[in-house]
């Protein structure tokens, strides 16, 4: 049918409002549900990198806010000095968003872990056990084959012993290097060695098969057919356990808890 | 068989978008590794496709013939946002793995085709059952791939165990080119085939270039 040139205006005009209108209305009438899922699918993970809940283990939100509570506590440390902010909202704090702010980050030095910016903050979390601290978690993320991993590193009280990993998002093969979130793989990680003696960040994903942690605790078993998913493990490992990223403040936590 | 079930039945195996045109398949090979993330993009696409095509219908006589195409795309890029939207709001981990496919449904040509071909010429009533019917068909093929694909890749439906693999501890070696996108195109390969061996007139009219050239061709050029 043929239509004028105003019709087609008005006609045009009248569809992007309308469509915009049902769009807005529907995202800012989800958004509380989304950042909620997004806070408890934060919670979940954490939990489960320090061993608060089982692989598998299917929480309640009530659950998972009960156990986050009582055994872990978000701390907000500064990267450079190793030093904890007091007083701040550090579960607010947003690692992606500060990246992107040239005030809260800064380029990151040279890495293999293709980290481009690291943020002046980070948020970390004591793992609590009646009161008593008995472990850390530290977020780590890098590149692997096709994606950004992102992902947490839980350290037992000597900031060294590796209590569990976990890698919460990423976009690599599935079936090769989306088995970094195999449980099967993620076993092999506790009581693996994080730093050596001199406390340099050595622990690597190896091509291949490692030992047990009591004899070969510097190795993981690589994930086969995913040689550079493996390797993007190893350095994100070596980035944000070493000098730019949360080494100076494990070298602190060493020192006050031992 | 009555007009109004030819329109919803014709395009689950007679004139199946993905057996028969083969459209949307794109998206067909990466979200198939999993039957849970092949459920959810279907009932995505369902929606998407039913919203669309109704709103398109009940436009089809205030659309101007110029700019029809971007009007159509701009109906169901709003559906799509509304069903991302909805699916971070209530299957956030299901929506973490669909991430940009839900987004690229906005690209899957079947639904387009469908508005253009279909709901631009009929009723709001029709274009719901043919709406329907061709988001079954979709549905059909991705439920097919992804069964074999999850089985035979990771020996789970899903995500429960079916066949305990060796990594596991079972006795059953998966195939891992399963887990990768080819094989979703050898599967979708052989569904077409099962179909047209089934249906020979889909088999399309033999053709080879030379045919062109010959005086009095009348074949199919496509």
């Amino acid at each position: 049918m043929e239509h004028s040139v105003r019709h087609t205006i008005l006609f045009t005009a009248a569809l992007c409002v309308v469509f915009s209108m049902l769009v807005s209305a529907v995202a800012v009438g989800l958004h509380d549900r989304q950042l909620e899922n997004k806070r408890l699918d934060r919670i979940r993970n954490v939990l489960g990198v320090a061993g608060l809940s089982e692989p598998g283990e299917n929480l309640s939100r009530e659950e998972l806010l009960a156990r986050f509570e009582s055994g872990l506590e978000a701390q907000l440390v500064e990267l450079r000095s190793g030093g904890i902010v007091e007083g701040a909202d550090a579960l607010g704090f947003d690692q992606r968003k500060a990246v992107r702010d040239p005030e809260l980050s800064r380029v990151a030095p040279p890495n293999r872990a293709k980290v481009r910016r690291v943020p002046h903050h980070g948020l970390v979390y004591l793992i609590k056990e009646q009161g008593q601290t008995r472990g850390v978690v530290v977020p780590i993320e890098g590149h692997g084959l096709w994606s950004t991993l992102y992902g947490y590193l839980a350290l037992d009280i000597d900031a060294r012993t590796v209590r569990g990993v976990t890698f919460y998002n990423h976009r690599e093969t599935p079936g090769l290097g989306g088995e970094v979130d195999n449980p099967n793989w993620k076993a092999l990680w506790p009581g693996r060695l994080a730093f050596n003696q001199r406390f340099d960040p050595v622990l690597r994903v190896k091509k291949g098969r490692a030992g047990p942690p009591e004899t070969d605790p510097y190795q993981v078993d690589g994930l086969s057919g995913a040689t550079i998913t493996s390797n993007g493990v190893t350095n994100m490992l070596e980035f944000w356990l070493g000098p730019s990223g949360f080494g100076p403040y494990l070298a602190e936590f060493r020192k006050r808890e031992l | 068989m009555s007009k109004p079930r030819a329109i919803l039945l014709d395009p689950l195996i007679d004139n199946n978008p993905i057996g028969l045109q083969v459209l949307g398949i794109c998206s067909a090979l990466a979200v198939t590794t999993k039957l849970s993330t092949a459920v959810v993009m279907s009932l995505a696409v369902l929606f998407v496709m039913v919203a669309s095509s109704v709103s398109v219908s009940l436009l089809r006589h205030l659309i101007p013939g110029s700019v029809r195409i971007i009007t159509q795309l701009t109906i169901i890029a709003s559906m799509v946002m509304i069903a991302d939207q909805v699916l971070t709001a209530y299957l956030y981990e299901i929506s973490l793995q669909l991430t940009v496919f839900i987004g690229l449904i906005i690209t899957n040509c079947i639904i387009m085709g469908r508005c253009e071909a279909f709901a631009m010429q009929n009723r709001p009533w029709p274009s719901f059952l043919d709406a329907v019917g061709n988001a079954g068909g979709y549905a059909l093929v991705l439920l097919v791939v992804a069964a074999t694909r999850e089985l035979f890749g990771s020996g789970r439906l899903f995500g429960m165990v079916v066949l305990p693999t060796v990594s596991e501890g079972g006795w059953y070696q998966p195939n891992g080119l399963m887990t990768l996108a080819p094989a979703a195109f050898i599967l979708i390969g052989c569904f077409i085939w099962v179909v047209r061996a089934w249906r020979p007139e889909q088999v399309e009219e033999e053709f080879h270039v030379g045919a062109l050239l010959e005086p009095g061709y009348e074949g199919d050029l496509r």
